[in-house]
């Protein structure tokens, strides 16, 4: 299956926006996630955004059930996952009318037209055949009989490991319209083979249909003439390395894996099972010979328990959720607070209020990871930008924890969590050292010679000792209540929960002094306008951003990794510039932090719609903001 | 990790995980500078004497010890040991419990809550860790009402109650604690009363002697807000003929002059016969199924005249702890040990030059 291309014209490309559509049930995410290795392989700059369904198998047929799964590739560095796809597969009617207002006029189309049957016309909610009636003018329409070929194909499989039935053949529809891609844009498939071969190991026949569809729509696209063209992507230029591609939650598992090693503390993950953090959990869990003890809890409130209480014995203690959960683990992340314990708290934010939007992205929780806990209870906040990033801000949120014995938010989102990119793999050596010290014998001298001070803190960064039980000597009780400062007995006295209040405040303040200076992105130095973001909208401001300064104009970004405390030269960046645009996927939380903090009138761009910003959308408003 | 040699030979595979104390220890070393504060005559001063009193039998070292608390009167209990000690946040211990327990198999964990701390605000957590026989052992003290909030009728008080929030009289039925348990698959399910000092250590030593979960309702006296709950059982007058004393393999017979016996009537029932009657049990706390466990928790001074104390069931699995860690040990005997970058490797990968 080399890239034999008989009479084609071929059309050479910078980048494609590609999205596999079809019901829950067809294998979308599979197929985006084949077709995303082939490129990968063949060395394209990348970016996913898988989209599905909160319901496992909603009512088939239907647009309440349709999945999808863009991907973004190019031969250049690229920052989002496109904002419009240049090929839509669909593989039905509701596929089709559920993505169809997405694709620009004139982007390839290929429909699956075994699926437009009636009935199926009906559940999609049309009324007429949009194959025939008009709908589709205006895109290059190719119209493929996927079902039936793949069945074809199947059957003609004289096959020595037994024999598929029909509706198992059918279901091998989705490895047609990956082959048929896979021609289309000179995509390698032998790695989609040795996939197949070792996912269907226990089911030989099933192998061997699904490679057989695979093949058939390859050799489909090779040999009718339904394609007048193909399309070439050359590989794009990357900093040279060895590469693997990397979801956010896999990044975010592997942080957490090399936080530990990197501290040299046992990892414990206390957690419950919440969409879309799930598979933080999964992954951890696979990993024990790591010493890993992953808890699955009965509730979001024991998951942050047994973290916490994992942390008093020396453990890095973490608990992964997403928002609701978070509003449950509230209490005991203030006892982590006035405990002054590590703990590492992953929130992969989703769509809310309530239950919300449980598969679908949003920033919805920074207000809520900053301010929402009883008391003056700060601690750090931080967000990742990019699914790759994941990984240096789980151990970001580890070396916080540890260093200021402290929990941590670290606040991804769903587009981050199921999305993916490239990774240049780093070597141990750009790993930093975090090495964490207990305490080991009495620091202070009282009126019956030497005692351990729990509450006794290092003058730099306000610290307290980390002594872990089973040190001889240093037997010590801590708890909810306030403790007198020093000695850490209970206290009620007025002036020293003053003190203790702002001094839990004055620690993570501190930390502004331990984190890089924020960062702006002005080439021309000129800029009035600075956008500030904060984590997954990093592609789409940056993309946005490129595109203006393509037309001429000017325009800073400045994006914030560390969200509480903030860079201490913050103030400094936003004071600079006559305008200052926060685009944030909620309704101003990040925003509302800023005008507060340095008063000046930042303003907010947008949007709760479950998706990531779109970069052209983005550029247009930038452009309005510098022209005003 | 050195093995323990206890001085009074309470061993299980678990506790021989914990180092020994290097020296022998009285109750003094356990008993930290903090000024106790509960009110002048609570049962829990009984339960901590008997508690500071009883550690040193376990022989291991004092800084493997860890009492985890939540929140109530009984939840101050380990400002007043000199262990290691979390007072934490409401209902939660048994979770707390169950991170520090797992991670730290050379620990000897306790928890102590009472019966608002445990059964209401923390019910979820304390069937959970029970359920899955997290190495921990659990002293809930039940007085049958909300001390610390200033006395409001609790989930183990009885039906109308009248207190502040219940001018009226409470309208639910309280849980029975062993009842409970026993139905969340408890591995050990024992009680005891706050004064009964001897009977109390002999619980604890059961407790601790068994590995794994451990649940220990403890009869505790509140004389401010629910002063006499437990009378009947505590007073020499009716005290012996009030109780039942479970002691595994011995029979069921109870009463100042042990006159009395429980048996099964034709229906099925446990009741009081003679104990010189027919049929009279044998407690089997070992039974592998929880069903005489369960009946006997049914007797109540309302339901029988005699309230039963001592060992409800102790039956030997295997613990959650014990076989997460071998799981570990098992990946990385076949496995070995993990290799970051190695791990970050893995999968598909390609390399640019």
């Amino acid at each position: 299956m080399s890239g034999q291309v008989r009479d084609r014209q071929i059309h050479r490309l910078d980048r494609v926006v590609i999205r596999f559509a079809g019901d829950s049930g067809d294998g979308m995410q599979l197929t985006g996630e084949q077709f995303t290795s082939e490129t990968a392989a063949f060395g394209n700059d990348l970016s996913t955004l898988p989209d599905f369904p909160a319901e496992i198998r909603a009512p088939a047929g239907t647009p309440a059930g349709v999945s999808g799964f863009q991907l973004h590739f190019s031969d250049h560095d690229i920052l989002t996952p496109g904002d419009a796809p240049n090929m839509l597969v669909a593989m039905n009617p509701a596929a089709l009318k559920s993505n169809l207002k997405d694709l620009p006029a004139g982007a390839d189309l290929v429909v699956n037209t075994d699926a437009f049957t009636s009935a199926n016309l009906k559940k999609a909610g049309y009324s007429s055949d949009p194959l025939t009636d008009g709908t589709l003018d205006g895109y290059r329409v190719h119209r493929v009989p996927l079902s039936s070929m793949t069945i074809d194909a199947v059957n003609a499989l004289e096959s020595s490991t037994g024999t598929v039935n029909k509706k198992e053949a059918e279901r091998a529809k989705n490895m047609f319209a990956l082959g048929l891609m896979s021609w289309l844009y000179q995509r390698p498939t032998n790695g989609v083979v040795a996939f197949l071969e070792k996912k269907f190991a226990k089911r030989p026949e099933i192998a061997a249909a699904n490679i057989a569809a695979l093949r058939a729509g390859y050799n489909y696209g090779e040999t009718t003439e339904a394609f007048a063209v193909v399309y070439e992507v050359a590989p794009a230029r990357m900093k040279p390395g060895r590469y693997r591609r990397v979801s956010g939650n896999l990044a975010l598992s592997y942080g957490l894996i090399a936080a530990a090693e990197l501290t040299g503390l046992p990892l414990f993950l206390g957690s419950y099972p919440i969409t879309p953090a799930s598979d933080i959990l999964h992954e951890l869990s696979r990993h024990k010979r790591f010493g890993i003890r992953t808890f699955q809890a009965e509730d979001e409130i024991a998951g942050v328990g047994a973290a916490l209480g994992a942390s008093f014995g020396g453990s890095l203690g973490v608990t992964t959720t997403s928002g609701p959960g978070l509003a449950l683990k509230t209490e005991t992340i203030g006892l982590a607070v006035t405990l002054e314990l590590p703990l590492v708290v992953v929130d992969i934010q989703r769509g809310g209020p309530s239950t919300g939007l449980p598969t679908k992205t949003e920033q919805a929780d920074l207000s809520m990871a900053v301010h929402g806990r009883n008391g003056e209870a700060p601690l750090p906040v931080i967000a990742p930008r990019s699914p790759a990033d994941c990984f240096d801000a789980a151990i970001e949120a580890a070396r916080l924890a540890t260093k200021y014995r402290t929990p941590v938010i670290l606040l991804s989102d769903g587009y981050l969590a199921n999305g993916s990119e490239p990774w240049l793999l780093p070597d141990r050596a750009d790993l930093p050292d975090l090495p964490v010290t207990f305490a080991t014998g009495p620091n202070h001298t009282g009126d019956n010679g030497p005692e351990f001070w729990p509450y006794l803190r290092d003058n730099e960064t306000l610290t307290r000792p980390w002594a872990v039980p089973g040190t001889p000597g240093l037997e010590h009780r801590i708890g909810g209540l306030e403790k007198a400062d020093g000695s850490g007995g209970i206290s009620y006295d007025p002036a020293n929960h003053d003190r203790m209040v702002r001094l839990r405040q004055a620690k993570i303040d501190g930390i502004a002094r331990d984190i890089p200076a924020l960062e702006v992105d002005d080439p021309s130095g000129q800029a009035r306008v600075l956008v500030l973001g904060w984590g997954s909208t990093y592609g789409p401001i940056a993309a946005a951003c490129r595109r203006v300064r393509a037309q001429g104009l000017q325009v800073a970004h400045a994006h914030l990794r560390h969200l509480f405390p903030f860079p201490e030269n913050t103030g400094d960046v936003v004071r600079a510039y006559d305008r200052i645009l926060v685009p944030e996927m909620n309704l101003g939380q990040l925003r509302a932090m800023i005008r507060a903090e340095f008063l000046v009138d930042a303003i907010g761009y947008n949007q709760v719609r479950g998706l990531p910003f779109k970069a052209a959308e983005l550029a247009g408003v930038l452009e309005d903001v510098i022209k005003q | 990790m050195t093995v323990t040699t206890n001085q009074t030979g309470i061993t299980n595979r678990l506790l021989d995980l914990i180092p020994a104390a290097s020296q022998p220890q009285t109750r003094k070393d356990f008993t930290s500078d903090q000024e106790v504060r509960w009110c002048p005559g609570c049962g829990d001063y009984a339960i901590l004497a008997t508690v500071q009193g009883f550690l040193p039998e376990l022989g291991i070292a004092r800084e493997n010890i860890a009492f985890i608390s939540g929140i109530g009167c009984s939840s101050r209990f380990p400002y007043y040991l000199k262990t290691y000690g979390m007072h934490s946040i409401h209902g939660r211990a048994p979770a707390i419990a169950t991170g520090l327990a797992v991670s730290r198999p050379d620990l000897s964990v306790w928890v102590v809550t009472g019966d608002g701390d445990a059964l209401s605000i923390g019910g979820n957590h304390l069937l959970h860790a029970l359920r899955r026989n997290v190495n921990i052992k659990i002293l809930m003290f039940n007085n049958r009402i909300y001390g610390l909030t200033k006395g409001q009728y609790s989930p183990t008080s009885e039906v109308g109650k009248v207190t502040k929030s219940t001018p009226y009289g409470s309208l639910d039925r309280p849980y029975n604690p062993i009842s409970l348990v026993l139905g969340a698959e408890a591995t050990f399910v024992a009680r005891s009363i706050d004064s009964e000092r001897a009977h109390l250590t002999s619980v604890l030593r059961a407790a601790a002697t068994h590995p794994g979960s451990a649940f220990v309702e403890i009869f505790q006296n509140c004389n401010i807000f629910n002063d006499g709950a437990f009378d009947a059982l505590k007073n020499r007058s009716s005290k012996d003929d009030a109780t039942l004393r479970l002691a595994h393999g011995e029979p069921l017979v109870f009463g100042a002059e042990r006159d009395k016996g429980i048996r099964r009537a034709p229906d099925g029932k446990l009741e009081v016969c003679a104990a010189t009657d027919e049929g009279v049990l044998v407690h089997d706390a070992h039974a592998a199924e929880p069903g005489l466990a369960f009946e006997l928790s049914r007797l109540t001074g309302d339901s029988a005249g005699v309230t039963p104390i001592g060992v409800f069931r102790d039956v030997d699995l295997p613990t959650y702890d014990e076989q997460l860690n071998e799981q570990i040990a098992d990946a990385r005997a076949r496995q070995g040990e993990g290799d970051l970058i190695q791990l970050l490797g893995s999968g598909d990968t390609w390399t640019v030059s």
